[in-house]
């Protein structure tokens, strides 16, 4: 109900917002403070929990940090750009391994956000307008969603299992579309096994975005558009999808990030050895770092992976907003 | 179900898109309920179903997993850890939010722009890059002041806060800018200072998005492994790692581990759609506009 009243004061201010404010007030010293007081609580946590441990771990790639320095990580030899070399020396073990993650990582994210945005979209659009159940069919699609991540990867673990699983079951002994049971959670399997376990957490979030998205949509365009007699698809085509834009554009960049960075879904899905099939790169950073405690060459991968993610956005931003106005971040 | 829809709708969907949308929408259906159902039905059976080959029908229901699940791991004892670090993150994060909203929603301000744009950029960071220094950074605080920070609640509350953080201002961000802004300059006008207009005005205005946003901060430090599985020891461990003590002793009780997993998702599930109305009209007014 709110909604729908507040709808015109956003539309109405979502540029004004942005443009400086015209009325001066009395009070302007203290006027001036306030904002940043406001801001400081927010500013110093995030300095201290995201910001300053970015700049240790730039740091820390820069050094040789093996177990013998990590009591003491400030006495550890500087190396340079030896970290870096180390991985991105794709004919040595180390870089070879990191690339192959990086190359399952992409892959792996690619079809995870499409699928993920596919459904969650496709869903929305379905469910635009009223019918009987949709409100239960509603909050049924979000329970993936509202589920903690490691009580729903351990479902879909047990349903994966060889022996016992739901999967094998239907499979192999009341469908017989394989000879025997296939192992999922490890070998090449285990990629097919992450990405539908990850499609199933994610896309009710796609699903919600778009959702509230549609809502944004003046009913007037679709009827002024029926009445021009556009039939359905090319309702969704001319107006859904195109009102929908300023909203995918942020939600793809969302999955995107997510996905990418993913690791709580192979982690509880596979253990600390993720196989080789699904070696996702935050899992894989985190077994170098941990396994073989070598922290130096572990910082040195997530900066370069930071690096990767902060090239594609930039450059996702500057192709997505190509022709829209800017400075609604 | 379509009937009533077709008289209703100034433009009646063609009976293609209602067939496809029933055959998407059952699929889907299935696709989302098998492991719900497979979660509920496991956590009822006897040992003896969940280590043979799989049945959809269980031979027996009991409830005896359930009452197992608390004496295999210290269950209760996770769910508090959980519940604390949650429910203070939540608070905290929903707080420092509201003030920094409404700072960038309400005023003019140099480095507005790049305080939101570097607020909203740590989202982009991979976990993974901040654990370690962020657990040396907090044995260091803890060495240097004494206050306990690595392994303590305190410690994971902090965390945790931060990383609901951006995506809670955006969001309010948002929410404030649809609050007119006359409101509070009358309230302003009427000798209310700032904090008075922010919560007698604002606030109230914005309880949907404010609930939205405390929603997603409880969310996510409810389900956040990865920092819980470094920064916890016995004493802290929350459920996000308790839950994997079933899976590495030598018998896995699946039963057990699915009873576990209903009972520790019920409270956010619960919430979750309870509030989720919410959480739409948030998103809706604030954040996707």
């Amino acid at each position: 109900m709110t909604t729908t009243t507040l709808k015109e004061p956003v539309r109405g201010d979502s540029t004004g917002a942005a443009a400086p404010e015209q009325r001066r007030r009395p009070g302007r010293i203290r006027r001036i403070g306030l904002p940043y007081l406001l801001l400081l609580p927010a500013l110093l946590l995030e300095l201290l929990v995201h910001l300053v441990p970015m700049v240790i771990g730039i740091v820390m790639s820069f050094k040789e940090l093996t177990q013998f320095y990590i009591r003491d990580w400030g006495t550890a030899p500087w190396t340079g750009f030896g970290n870096y070399k180390v991985s991105v020396d794709f004919d040595a073990p180390v870089g070879k391994a990191l690339l192959h993650s990086f190359f399952v990582t992409v892959g792996f994210t690619l079809l995870s956000v499409g699928l993920c945005w596919l459904i969650g979209t496709t869903a929305a659009i379905y469910m635009q307008d009223n019918f009987r159940g949709r409100g239960l069919l509603r909050a049924l699609f979000l329970v993936p969603y509202a589920l903690p991540v490691y009580a729903a990867v351990i479902t879909w673990v047990f349903m994966f299992q060889h022996d016992n699983g739901l999967v094998n079951h239907v499979l192999h002994d009341q469908l017989h579309i394989t000879d025997k049971r296939s192992f999922w959670l490890i070998g090449d399997n285990s990629f097919w096994a992450l990405l539908i376990t990850h499609v199933w957490k994610g896309w009710p979030f796609a699903f919600l975005i778009v959702m509230a998205g549609l809502q944004n949509i003046p009913k007037e365009l679709y009827e002024a558009a029926a009445l021009d007699g556009a039939g359905m698809l090319q309702q969704i085509r001319r107006i859904t999808l195109p009102s929908l834009r300023p909203v995918n554009q942020v939600l793809v960049l969302v999955l995107f990030l997510w996905t990418f960075n993913d690791f709580n879904t192979p982690y509880v899905l596979f253990g600390k050895a993720a196989p080789e099939a699904a070696d996702l790169i935050s899992v894989h950073i985190y077994q170098a770092s941990f396994v073989t405690w070598n922290f130096g060459t572990g910082s040195a991968m997530s900066v370069l992976l930071l690096l990767f993610l902060l090239v594609v956005t930039g450059v996702y931003l500057v192709f997505t907003s190509r022709g829209r106005r800017t400075g609604d971040v | 179900m379509s009937d009533a829809h077709v008289s209703k709708s100034p433009m009646a969907p063609p009976s293609s898109f209602l067939w496809s949308r029933r055959i998407f929408l059952t699929l889907l259906t299935g696709f989302v309920l098998i492991p719900v159902y497979v979660m509920i039905s496991s956590s009822l059976k006897p040992l003896a179903d969940v280590t043979g080959q799989f049945r959809w029908v269980p031979s027996g229901l009991t409830i005896r997993p359930y009452i197992d699940i608390w004496s295999t791991v210290p269950l209760a004892k996770y769910f508090m850890n959980s519940l604390i670090v949650s429910v203070s993150a939540t608070v905290c994060s929903v707080v420092v939010a509201v003030f920094a909203a409404y700072a960038v929603s309400r005023y003019n301000f140099r480095g507005k722009r790049v305080f939101t744009v570097t607020v909203l950029s740590t989202q982009m960071f991979p976990g993974i890059l901040f654990l370690l220094p962020l657990f040396l950074l907090y044995v260091n605080i803890g060495n240097a002041t004494g206050i306990a920070l690595f392994g303590s609640r305190g410690g994971l509350i902090l965390t945790y806060l931060t990383f609901s953080l951006p995506f809670s201002i955006w969001m309010l961000i948002g929410y404030f800018d649809s609050v007119p802004r006359d409101l509070d300059e009358a309230a302003l006008v009427d000798g209310c200072g700032p904090l008075g207009a922010l919560f007698r005005i604002v606030v109230p205005a914005a309880i949907p998005g404010i609930v939205a946003v405390a929603v997603y901060a409880f969310m996510t430090a409810w389900g956040e492994v990865l920092f819980a599985s470094v920064m916890t020891n016995d004493a802290t461990r929350t459920l996000a790692v308790g839950l994997q003590g079933y899976s590495t002793l030598n018998d896995v009780y699946w039963n057990q581990i699915m009873a576990a997993s209903l009972v520790v998702s019920v409270p956010v599930v619960a919430g979750f759609l309870l509030l989720q109305r919410y959480l739409v009209a948030g998103l809706t007014a604030g954040a996707v506009k």
